[in-house]
C-alpha cells in the first residue's frame, strides 16, 4: 500500500483515497476548430507512454475531493513529488538525469 | 442577491423521516445494555450546508465570520460554537451544521453577508446525516473500519478528516476524547448501520436515542 501526499490536505494518505486521471499537463487547445483533425485527435486520445519519469493527474477522491499532480517513476512506481495544479514539478527526466550522471561520476 | 431559489427544504408542519429512520433506532435505545462498550447515536436531520468560496479573500472570510461569528478553519480541522459547527472540507470547500430548523434562516444570513461575491451555499441536509459514535471501544471500531490512523497522537480532538470507511466514503470527525462523528450519506446510511452492529458487536453497542 503507498502513501500519497496530497498537497492540499497536507498529509500522507493512503493509496486507496486517490483515483489517477492520466497525463498530466496537457493544454486544450485554444481554437479547437482551428486545429487539423490530427491535432485534435492527438489532443484527446493520444498520450504518452514513457519508461521513468512521467507527470500524472490525481485525484483525492475520498479526501477533499481535488486535483493535484504527481510525479511518478513509471518503472518503480516510486512517487517522487506532488504538487498543485497550476505549479511546475521539481522533478523532471532533466533533474533525475542530471542527478544520475553526478552520482555515477560521469563528467563532460 | 443572487437569483438562486432559496426556500424551506423541509417544512415546519412536514413529517421529515432521517437517513436511519427505518433501523428503529428510537425503540433500540430503550433495549440497551448499560455497560456497553461503544454507544451509538444517530443526530438526525441537521441543517448541513457546504459554503464554497476564496478563503484568500478576506471580504469572504469576513463575510461567513458576520454571518456566523465562527472563523473559517484551516485544513482537516473543524471549529464549534453551542450546537454550530464549521468544518474544512476542501481549499474552497467547508461544511456548516446548525441545529434542526435553523438551516434556511442561516442560509439567507450567509448569502447576505456575501452578496454579490463569487460563492455557493448549498443545502444538503436531506442528503447526509451523522452517526455519533462514542464509549470506551469507539476508536477500536474505527480502527477495524477505516485505513486512516485514528491514534490520537495524530487524530486529536478538533480533527475531522474525509476517508474511507468500510469501504464507503465518510467524513470522520474527533469531537471529543472518546467521542467521534461519522459523517455519511444518506444512500449508505444503512451499509454503514450494518456495518457499525457488526463490528461493535464484540464490545457490546448501546442505542442513545
Amino acid at each position: 500500500m503507498l502513501h500519497i501526499f496530497c498537497p492540499h490536505c497536507g498529509e500522507l494518505r493512503s493509496e486507496e483515497e486517490f483515483h489517477a486521471k492520466g497525463q498530466a499537463h496537457i493544454p486544450r487547445p485554444l481554437e479547437p476548430n482551428a486545429c487539423t483533425d490530427e491535432e485534435w485527435g492527438d489532443y484527446i486520445f493520444f498520450r504518452d507512454n514513457p519508461r521513468g519519469i512521467h507527470h500524472e493527474l490525481w485525484v483525492h477522491a475520498a479526501g477533499c475531493r481535488k486535483y493535484f499532480n504527481a510525479t511518478r517513476h513509471t518503472v518503480s512506481y516510486e512517487i517522487l513529488e506532488t504538487y498543485r495544479i497550476g505549479e511546475k514539478p521539481t522533478v523532471t527526466e532533466a533533474t533525475v538525469g542530471e542527478k544520475k550522471a553526478t552520482t555515477a561520476g560521469v563528467t563532460a | 442577491m443572487s437569483n438562486v431559489n432559496v426556500y424551506k427544504q423541509r417544512p415546519d408542519a412536514a413529517r421529515a423521516e432521517s437517513p436511519l429512520f427505518h433501523a428503529g433506532l428510537d425503540e433500540l435505545a430503550r433495549k440497551g445494555k448499560s455497560s456497553a462498550g461503544v454507544i451509538l447515536r444517530e443526530k438526525k436531520l441537521l441543517g448541513h450546508l457546504v459554503i464554497r468560496g476564496d478563503a484568500k479573500d478576506p471580504a469572504f472570510s469576513g463575510g461567513v465570520h458576520s454571518a456566523l461569528g465562527l472563523e473559517l478553519p484551516v485544513a482537516l480541522t473543524l471549529v464549534a460554537k453551542g450546537d454550530t459547527s464549521l468544518q474544512w472540507l476542501g481549499p474552497d470547500e467547508w461544511l456548516l451544521i446548525v441545529p434542526s430548523g435553523q438551516e434556511f434562516e442561516i442560509e439567507q444570513r450567509l448569502r447576505k453577508a456575501l452578496d454579490g461575491q463569487h460563492i455557493s451555499v448549498v443545502n444538503v441536509s436531506g442528503g447526509q446525516t451523522i452517526v455519533e459514535l462514542s464509549g470506551t471501544n469507539a476508536r477500536d471500531v474505527l480502527m477495524k473500519s477505516t485505513t486512516y490512523d485514528v491514534h490520537p497522537s495524530n487524530f486529536p480532538v478538533g480533527k475531522a478528516v474525509g476517508s474511507t470507511f468500510a469501504k464507503a466514503g465518510a467524513v470522520i470527525r474527533h469531537t471529543g476524547e472518546d467521542t467521534w462523528e461519522l459523517l455519511i450519506r444518506r444512500s449508505f446510511s444503512d451499509y454503514i448501520w450494518l456495518w457499525l452492529q457488526d463490528a461493535s458487536a464484540e464490545y457490546g453497542l448501546a442505542v442513545k436515542a
